[in-house]
């Protein structure tokens, strides 16, 4: 990085350390507290898009869909998650090669299932063979964002579900009084008033996704987890950059950033809340009213 | 390839390491799924073992965090709320690698403290294993997210009870072990049941961060992960143990309930605290 890097082991303390901080892998490790600030990015409105999926379902006076919400919100939040970060992807995996296998070659006469082994034929492999490694990177990051966002979407959609029935009957019947249907009232009345009720569910639920994060490591990413333990372990003297054991450093970085980011998106929320109290027929709402006139 | 009744002799306890079943674990073709169900079942001693232990020390510990949070003097309650922040704010499974890298710093021979009149030596080698510095996280954490709740209780003791003790003449610990204990645990309770089962699930991140596991010897979820990687197919091992864990998750709740039964005993039946199972398990 700096024209003084040539030779690391004939700098004084302040240079080699403003070296060692910015050399290749370092930067690769910077990078990664950006994939995990971008699977936040797309995660939450994946997730939110999908418990307003649910909460629908669960709302839902079709029998089939209301029972496929309930069995979506049910299953999802009786098992540990944890389970599902690891089964998602890889069943996931399985079941896009699959459908690739019995499209591109239908005349492949061996079983898939060979004892415990799990064969597609070369056309189906997902993704394609010989692919540049972004391509792997791209795909595996999905996978993780697919399963976030199914894990975290039936906790968002039990939340819904429940604001969506807080907004106080008077409001709804009212509309329905004034001649809309009930399709408008959901539209116009509902869905407008259920996020103040919404709000300390859905902020619950972002510190959990926040502080999940650092399981994309268990799904062979390379985020910040595996970069602190790659960089702080031990390097020898085969490394350009050899130091003692500073993985207790790096991670109390790691550490350091979630708390950060914890409690900022906690003052976030109040803020947010605040904003959305206003005028609302609630205990905050009556005592911004009273307050502010 | 075993019967179901060798597989239950050979993995029924291997979880407690190699004396006490089959050296190696069974590989590739010849995992049978008698193998799977005992060996992921074992695997269970030790989530057992994390959460009894986590909980039961962490509840005292709570208590104090608690009440020292709920204090009026800044010195006692600052450093609670920070506590409470550092261990709720970040991931548990940051904190295990922290910790473990930690520890690992610790000298092998052990930590000298000078008293004056001798030198005390205090054992860190065995923080270095799971059984050990594993569970001093997992009781920090439980410790901070219980004292969290039981704070939010101490705020919402109902002030009769307060003035009802006062005029008694109740005052300092009297007061605290007939009335604030009490209230306190029965408000709580419900929201401790869940803190409870989030534990218990959260012993899986024990082996999948930093701790090593000695002798192949882990818990439930290490196992199946390693038939997942054995024989590459998700759909036996996973449900294995996520039954596993609901079985387990059950029998807390029952517990739990008849403590909640017995902290509500005086109160006329509807306004007893129901128990409620909200899931959010990540921490």
């Amino acid at each position: 990085m700096f024209s003084f890097c040539t030779d690391p082991s004939s700098l004084p303390q302040w240079q080699w350390f403003a070296c060692y901080l910015t050399s290749a892998t370092h930067l690769n490790f910077y990078h990664a507290f950006g994939v995990v600030l971008l699977l936040l990015a797309i995660t939450a409105p994946a997730a939110l898009a999908m418990g307003m999926a649910g909460a629908l379902a669960l709302r839902s006076r079709i029998p089939p869909l209301n029972w496929l919400g309930k069995g979506y919100v049910n299953i999802v939040r009786g098992v540990p998650d944890i389970v599902f970060f690891l089964f998602v992807p890889i069943a996931l995996g399985q079941g896009i090669e699959w459908v690739l296998h019995q499209i591109n070659c239908p005349d492949w006469d061996q079983p898939i299932r060979q004892g415990n082994d799990f064969i597609v034929c070369r056309d189906a492999k997902m993704p394609p063979v010989n692919s540049p490694r972004w391509v792997y990177d791209v795909y595996g990051f999905f996978m993780a964002v697919i399963a976030f966002a199914l894990v975290f979407g039936a906790f968002v959609a039990n939340t819904l579900y429940g604001a969506m029935r807080a907004v106080p009957q008077a409001q709804v019947e009212t509309a329905e009084a004034y001649g809309m249907t009930q399709r408008q009232a959901f539209r116009r009345i509902i869905l407008p008033q259920m996020w103040v009720y919404a709000l300390p569910g859905l902020s619950n639920i972002w510190q959990i996704l926040t502080k999940a994060t650092p399981l994309l490591f268990l799904l062979g990413i390379q985020d910040i987890v595996y970069w602190a333990r790659e960089l702080g372990g031990q390097k020898t003297s085969l490394f350009t950059y050899p130091h003692p054991d500073w993985r207790v450093w790096y991670f109390l970085v790691l550490l350091c950033f979630y708390l950060t980011l914890t409690w900022a998106s906690e003052r976030a929320f109040a803020r947010l809340n605040d904003k959305l109290s206003r005028g609302q027929a609630t205990a905050a709402g009556e005592r911004q009213r009273k307050a502010g006139s | 390839m075993r019967t179901c009744l060798e597989s239950l002799q050979g993995y029924g306890l291997r979880a407690l390491g190699r004396q006490y079943g089959e050296n190696l674990l069974p590989r590739g073709l010849d995992i049978t799924l008698c193998d799977q169900i005992f060996l992921i079942g074992s695997g269970l001693i030790w989530n057992i073992y994390f959460a009894a232990i986590a909980i039961g020390i962490g509840f005292g510990l709570a208590t104090g965090v608690a009440l020292a949070k709920f204090s009026q003097n800044r010195w006692i309650n600052r450093p609670a709320s920070a506590f409470v922040f550092i261990f709720r704010g970040s991931p548990l499974f940051i904190q295990f690698f922290f910790f473990y890298a930690l520890f690992i710093l610790l000298p092998r021979t052990g930590l000298e403290i000078p008293l004056g009149f001798t030198t005390l030596t205090v054992n860190t080698s065995a923080l270095t294993t799971a059984q050990v510095g594993g569970l001093v996280v997992l009781v920090l954490n439980t410790t901070a997210y219980s004292a969290e709740l039981f704070y939010g209780a101490l705020r919402s003791i109902p002030k009769g009870d307060l003035e009802a003790a006062d005029a008694y003449g109740l005052s300092g610990f009297t007061k605290f072990r007939r009335v604030v204990f009490p209230s306190m645990l029965r408000l709580a309770w419900p929201s401790y049941t869940n803190e409870a089962i989030f534990l218990t699930h959260s012993t899986t991140l024990v082996f999948l961060s930093a701790f090593p596991a000695r002798q192949q010897s882990g818990e439930a979820f290490y196992y199946a992960r390693y038939f997942v990687d054995q024989t590459f197919n998700p759909f036996v091992a996973y449900p294995i143990v996520a039954a596993y864990f609901v079985a387990l998750t059950l029998a807390i709740i029952g517990i739990f309930a008849l403590a909640n039964l017995r902290l509500n005993r005086h109160l006329p039946r509807e306004r007893r605290q129901r128990l409620r199972f909200r899931p959010q398990y990540i921490r």
